[in-house]
């Protein structure tokens, strides 16, 4: 066996295991670290691994979530840092912590990374707090709410022709059907796209639907490179490909119909350079699936989201690692060969990840 | 338009305010719990048996849960001590005043606490002191329920049993 040959990168890594909590609307007696603590005792468990094996950590979360300062370290408690540990983090989603220790493990010194990820959206006001990572001096101050901003965008993919409402409705159909499978999810149901289409809208001409659940939950993976991968997993799902890219934060200034961005890191990514069985895309909202789904350039022969995606279920700083976790499930479990994971980090699209996960045939 | 609304921005004032509801958490919850009875509580953890109050659930050096519940006593050792001089706005106690790092006798990790009862000069570390309480109708879930802490008059603890809190 060997792993595929990476076409960004020197040196195979695979996804070897994952773990995440159930995706709940409140978390309310566990505080952060208690909610991350049996989800690290979880991956290292699959992974028959402790935190002595990991050569680095890397977490991604906001204190603008929690309210106070420092919660990344705190957070460490749930792992034990002792002896002490090579550790970072990211202000973002944990898709980009992945992205750091990727970039470790390329460097050849280290062999192993605990990824992890964690948010409550119950503590707060999730629209004012998103609208702290806006423009701090002409939009931050408006203080608009995310749903309105994603109704914009979706406003724009509409006047292009570019999607319908009934496209909007069947994405979250789709995914509330597919979350029946997924224990983890949050909304999970069976409604038929002309009952979704009945609903009022929320913002015009996002109905409620097409907009993501409030989510308490944490996610971890871990990281092995080269053959080691093969001690913890029969079929590693291996990272070919992986580049992440930011458009301006100024909203004015892009096209919000389309997602450059995303398209530069797909074709990085190396997305085109063979068929794609499943993918795992973080739009948030409805009418963004569209927009990432065509920016990848995946056709209707990919199953998208068969985990429910963040419309079933949305913890901040973790839905963009969780569909990293989910593409790689699928690559261990033999349902797919070749995986495209998807992550978004900002508002309306600003920070977006491709990876490409592949399996040996 | 007047010349002066003409004038470029050099300074913008944007007011925030933020809300959030506070999870204390199952294992901090017992501590806060404890201190609404007049108790300190801790936890254990099994592998280190480390004793650590508050307890945050995990044990920060192994990352295991510590689910064993401890109560410590009244009484512990000033390991380090800073005397207050200068004012600061919210002082709510009269300058100047003395804030410990206590280690309660079978902790493994100090906090802080107020000293009284004792001149700033005299002070030392390796103090032995005790807490006392608020009146049982003023105990709270919170540190508050703490009024102080006093020496006890016994002799000082040697440094040799603190020297690895500091």
């Amino acid at each position: 066996m060997s792993a595929p040959k990476p076409v960004v990168g020197n040196r195979p890594v695979a996804i070897c295991s994952f773990a995440q909590s159930p995706s709940l609307r409140r978390v309310d007696q566990a505080n952060e670290v208690e909610m991350l603590m049996p989800v690290i005792a979880e991956v290292f468990a699959k992974a028959n691994m402790t935190k002595d094996d990991m050569g680095f950590i890397c977490s991604g979360s906001t204190d603008y979530l929690i309210g106070g300062p420092f919660s990344f370290v705190m957070a460490l408690d749930a792992v034990g840092v002792w002896p002490p540990k090579s550790e970072s983090h990211v202000e973002m989603d944990a898709a980009w912590a992945l992205y750091e220790a990727w970039v470790q493990l390329q460097e050849g010194v280290i062999d192993t990374a605990l990824v992890y990820g964690f948010g409550k959206s119950s503590l707060g006001d999730l629209s004012r707090v998103l609208a702290m990572q806006l423009d701090p001096y002409t939009m931050g101050p408006l203080w608009p709410d995310q749903v309105s901003l994603a109704a914009l965008q979706a406003r724009a993919l509409l006047d292009r022709g570019l999607s319908t409402e009934q496209e909007f409705a069947e994405i979250a159909a789709r995914s509330r059907h597919d979350a029946l499978k997924n224990p983890n999810a949050q909304v999970r149901n069976e409604i038929p796209v002309a009952e979704l289409l009945e609903e009022a809208y929320a913002v015009s001409p996002l109905r409620r639907h097409s907009l993501p659940p409030l989510s308490d939950a944490a996610a971890a993976v871990i990281l092995v490179a080269g053959d080691r991968a093969y001690d913890v997993v029969d079929r590693p799902a291996w990272i070919t490909g992986i580049d992440h890219r930011v458009e301006t934060h100024a909203f004015g200034a892009r096209d919000l119909a389309v997602s450059t961005s995303t398209a530069m890191a797909a074709k990085i990514a190396g997305v085109g350079n063979g068929p794609v069985d499943i993918a795992e895309l973080h739009g948030p909202f409805a009418p963004q699936e569209v927009i990432v789904r065509q920016a990848i350039g995946l056709d209707d022969s990919v199953t998208i989201n068969p985990s429910g995606g963040p419309l079933a279920a949305n913890p901040m700083m973790a839905a963009g690692l969780i569909r990293m976790g989910e593409a790689a499930s699928r690559i261990w479990d033999g349902s797919a060969t070749r995986a495209v994971a998807h992550a978004t980090s900002g508002p309306l699209l600003q920070q977006n990840l491709v990876c490409v996960l592949e399996g040996e045939s | 338009m007047t010349e002066e609304n003409l004038a470029p921005v050099t300074m913008l004032s944007t007011p925030i305010r933020l809300d959030y509801d506070f999870t204390a958490g199952l294992a901090q919850s017992k501590t806060l719990a404890g201190y609404a009875q007049g108790k300190f509580i801790g936890q254990r953890c099994p592998k280190c048996k480390q004793v650590y109050v508050p307890s945050g659930g995990s044990c920060p050096t192994d990352g295991v849960a510590m689910d064993e519940v401890v109560e410590l006593p009244n009484t512990g050792t000033v390991t380090t001590y800073c005397i207050v001089n200068v004012p600061f706005a919210g002082q709510s106690i009269e300058l100047p005043y003395i804030c410990g790092q206590i280690l309660l006798d079978g902790a493994n990790i100090s906090f802080m606490g107020l000293l009284q009862e004792i001149p700033t000069d005299e002070v030392r570390m390796g103090l032995r002191v005790e807490a006392v309480w608020v009146p049982e109708d003023e105990l709270g879930p919170n540190l508050s329920s703490v009024k102080y802490f006093r020496p006890t008059g016994e002799p000082d603890a040697d440094y040799e049993t603190f020297k690895e809190y500091l």
